[in-house]
């Protein structure tokens, strides 16, 4: 991100790359206040986590490639899953969409110069980068890395040796950042939306990232406390979730799973909003049912705050409590699905132009569905008793966290990218790369869907041979995702190096960041423009 | 970005804030309803323990911090800057006196050990400990806001002496002032339902 | 953006110059202490679920009078300042609910 120089001459506005502020070098980075600048900060964090954490996964299916394949020790494969659930969850998939694309765009689609508070804004850019720095010290200090899981279900996590402490301190602070996020989206979202853009003529994507925004201020305070009452725990003994002294373990997960569900939501709402804004533009067509589609994005966080039981069926919760959260988590299904069916419904009859953007959004409504039905049957609880805690259980939420929300990202990466660094990319070998990282997701995931089926449990460190074919083709599997994946980034890199200057816009999107130049100004918009009609009117 | 300043963003900005600070001891009063229904006769005897006589005075000071609070902002709208930081001064006086009664608490119930792992603590029913863990974790949490509280409040008299806050500017103030009040409602719940509920 | 902001702002401190004067603050002082004396003194009586309902009952008024006078929320406009404490105050209440649907069916 260092060639300042490389747009020079571009346009006649200098951009927000080549802008001089008070600060030099990578100064004039970390410690900008410009939405944009964080924006592409947490571009560059994120990436860098994201092939660590699938660095791990490779690792992980490394070792179950055969029955007793001598790659790692026991622990050490508890610590590796642990791992890569902490980084891709908390480090990777809740930032990614609303910290990278929320910023960048959420100030540009509503015509602000940017979000309410940005020196809040590079505040929860620096608790992240601390945050993230606090959980890899914990790998090297006090006991070792976490061997948990990346629930920390109690009682383990407060008997363990390893450095559970330091690790949810991380992991607190990491909630931070994102509640100071959610805070500022809202208010944007109610104060600084331009002239004539009035609610329901706001893009959808800042429905999702303004719904996803208040799950973040209202739900990641319980997993603050959560985190906090473990180092408590672990110092002090207050005993609130230790059986030995009266405390009650399943409260525990009653209360991180009022946080950790709802995390779903902060991870697919945001997703869908980009979907929301893909579709129409490719098929160029106004979106079908777009109240249907803001009003659901509210729906999802709401009533999906309130599903959290159906992870804790098998816990020994209630069976009341087991009843109405299954029921309350099929009603969740009816609005996801409400905007599936609108998405379907935009495509019908549209001009569709299959670019890269548009193949990653229709892959993620393919995938997500996978993810959303193979969810129904967990929901039911007579067959969640036998499929929980199995492979089926890693399938289904691989394929609606990576095949909802990591295609919903590379959908977002594909089609701003021209906005973001004004050139280009080879959509031919977007394709290819797509038609590999399809392939290799499939291959991966939907063995495990079948694992589970036949009774494999999760996270065990070996397994009888009876499993061995479908394990190994997941290994395969994970060895064609990660070269389809690389292919992706190495592609747009060389879009970012040797592209073709974009111009304005490229793909004939109407919301308003496609009227300011690519890459963008410094303030966004010479003046702020008055808006008269709705996002879609192509 | 300029000089522009938009007041009404700023409140709003502070109140999703103390939203989320609501829902952060939302999570132990979960804990604390759950286990108070599950060991009923436990918090009761807990309870009895704890000092009402203290417990009832700190709700009188805060309450009363709560309203020189809002009166140094009424002030500071008037433009008397020195009422204003008298009354600041006073909302410190207090902040600081609650936590030196809370203090003098804690010391006094650590010196008849009962602490979380304490020995005699742990010589006694689940539901005991559970209460103990519970009071010293919210008690504490709400303490450490408390404290948070009196070093804002000690930057904002600065600022008021300094005429950085004034008839024109005084936001932050507000926004202090909505912090100050929060942590003041937090009380109001704990308050009866350690001490009082028996 | 001045434009459309900085006219509005102006206007909602007007108004609350207007609204509150310091004796509405004493008075509600006044009310806290007095809520404090009733609350206190009916502690201990055993009623029940009766007496821990108007115990938590005395502080949902209490901090009702510390939200709508000492923190304005009584004097802002705008459908945010409205709906917010309904929405946290609905988000616990469900929380606690739905743990209770475990808790005290198990």
């Amino acid at each position: 991100m260092t060639e300042n120089g490389t747009f020079e001459g571009t346009h006649p506005i200098a951009n927000f790359y080549q802008d001089q502020g008070k600060h030099r070098g990578i100064l004039a980075w970390i410690l900008s206040t410009d939405h944009k600048r964080i924006g592409l900060l947490y571009l560059l964090l994120v990436l860098l986590f994201f092939s660590v954490a699938v660095f791990f996964g490779f690792l992980m299916r490394l070792k179950l490639m055969a029955p007793g394949f001598p790659l790692m020790k026991p622990q050490m494969y508890n610590a590796i899953f642990t791992l890569h659930g902490i980084i891709q969850i908390f480090l990777v998939v809740i930032p990614a969409i609303p910290a990278i694309f929320g910023n960048f765009f959420l100030p540009l689609q509503i015509g602000a110069r940017d979000v309410a508070f940005p020196r809040l804004n590079l505040l929860s850019w620096w608790l992240y980068i601390s945050g993230a720095i606090i959980v890899f010290l914990s790998l090297f200090t006090g006991g070792g890395p976490v061997d948990t899981g990346w629930t920390f279900y109690a009682p383990y996590s407060l008997r363990t040796m390893v450095n559970v402490p330091l690790a949810v301190f991380g992991v607190f602070i990491l909630g931070l950042s994102s509640i100071l996020t959610g805070i500022n989206f809202v208010t944007t979202t109610h104060r600084l939306r331009a002239p004539g853009m009035h609610w329901f003529r706001l893009p959808l994507f800042v429905w999702g990232i303004y719904s996803t925004a208040w799950v973040q201020i209202l739900a990641t305070p319980v997993i603050g406390i959560t985190l906090l009452l473990i180092m408590l725990e672990r110092y002090l003994g207050i005993g609130v979730f230790d059986p030995a002294k009266g405390g009650d373990p399943i409260l525990y997960q009653h209360l991180f799973w009022i946080y950790s569900h709802p995390a779903v939501y902060i991870m697919i709402l945001p997703a869908m909003g980009v979907i929301s804004e893909v579709i129409p533009v490719f098929s160029r067509k106004r979106i079908y049912g777009y109240k249907a589609i803001a009003f659901s994005s509210m729906a999802i966080a709401s009533v999906g705050s309130l599903v959290w039981g159906h992870h804790m069926f098998v816990s020994g919760q209630s069976d009341l409590a087991s009843l109405i959260f299954s029921l309350l988590t099929f009603l969740v299904a009816v609005p996801s699905a409400i905007k599936v069916f609108n998405w379907v419904a935009t495509l019908y009859k549209g001009s569709i132009e299959l670019k890269p953007p548009l193949l990653f959004a229709l892959t993620f409504i393919f995938l997500f569905s996978i993810g959303g039905l193979t969810g129904l049957f967990q929901g039911a609880l007579a067959v969640n008793m036998h499929l929980h805690d199995t492979y089926w259980i890693v399938g289904h939420f691989h394929y609606i966290i990576f095949g909802g929300m990591g295609f919903g990202f590379l959908a977002g990466l594909h089609y701003w990218f021209p906005k973001m660094f004004g050139r280009t990319y080879d959509c031919k070998k977007a394709v290819w790369a797509w038609v590999i990282l399809f392939i290799g997701f499939n291959l991966l995931y939907f063995p495990m869907l079948i694992l589970g089926w036949e009774g494999m449990p999760r996270r065990y460190y070996d397994y009888p041979p009876q499993f061995h074919t479908l394990h190994l083709l997941a290994t395969i599997g994970s060895w064609i995702l990660i070269a389809g994946l690389i292919w992706i980034f190495l592609n747009l890199f060389q879009g970012l190096r040797k592209g073709k200057e974009a111009g304005g816009n490229p793909w004939g999107g109407t919301t308003l960041e496609w009227q300011t130049p690519s890459p963008p100004p410094m303030e966004n918009f010479e003046r702020i423009p008055v808006v008269e009609k709705g996002p879609y009117e192509f | 970005m300029g000089t522009h300043q938009d007041d009404t963003g700023s409140k709003i900005g502070m109140w999703l804030f103390l939203l989320s600070e609501i829902l952060l001891f939302g999570g132990l009063f979960i804990l604390y309803s759950s286990y108070r229904y599950k060991n009923p006769i436990d918090f009761h005897l807990a309870a009895w323990e704890l000092n009402r006589v203290l417990g009832t005075l700190n709700t009188l000071i805060l309450i009363t911090s709560s309203l020189t609070m809002a009166l140094s902002i009424f002030f500071i709208q008037k433009g008397n800057r020195k009422l204003s930081a008298l009354l600041l001064f006073v909302t410190l006086f207090l902040g600081g006196l609650f936590l030196g009664v809370k203090s003098v608490e804690w010391t006094a119930k650590i010196g008849h050990d009962l602490y979380p792992n304490s020995p005699r603590l742990l010589g006694r029913s689940g539901g005991e400990i559970l209460f103990y863990g519970l009071y010293y974790s919210m008690t504490g949490l709400h303490g450490l806001h408390v404290l948070v509280g009196l070093l804002v409040l000690s930057v904002m008299l600065v600022l008021i002496l300094k005429g950085k806050i004034n008839e024109n500017r005084f936001v932050p103030l507000e926004n202090t002032g909505l912090y100050w009040h929060l942590v003041d409602m937090i009380w109001i719940f704990l308050f009866p339902l350690f001490y009082l509920i028996t | 953006m001045e434009g459309i902001f900085g006219e509005s702002v102006l206007k909602d401190r007007d108004e609350r110059f207007h609204k509150v004067t310091y004796q509405t603050y004493l008075f509600v002082w006044l009310g806290l202490l007095v809520l404090t004396g009733i609350t206190v003194s009916l502690a201990g009586r055993d009623w029940g679920f009766l007496s821990i309902g108007m115990v938590l009952g005395i502080a949902a008024i209490k901090s009702g009078l510390v939200l709508s006078y000492f923190m304005h929320l009584k004097y802002e406009t705008g459908l945010l300042f409205q709906l917010m404490i309904p929405i946290v105050l609905a988000a616990l209440t469900l929380f606690i609910g739905l743990t209770f649907t475990d808790i005290a069916f198990r």
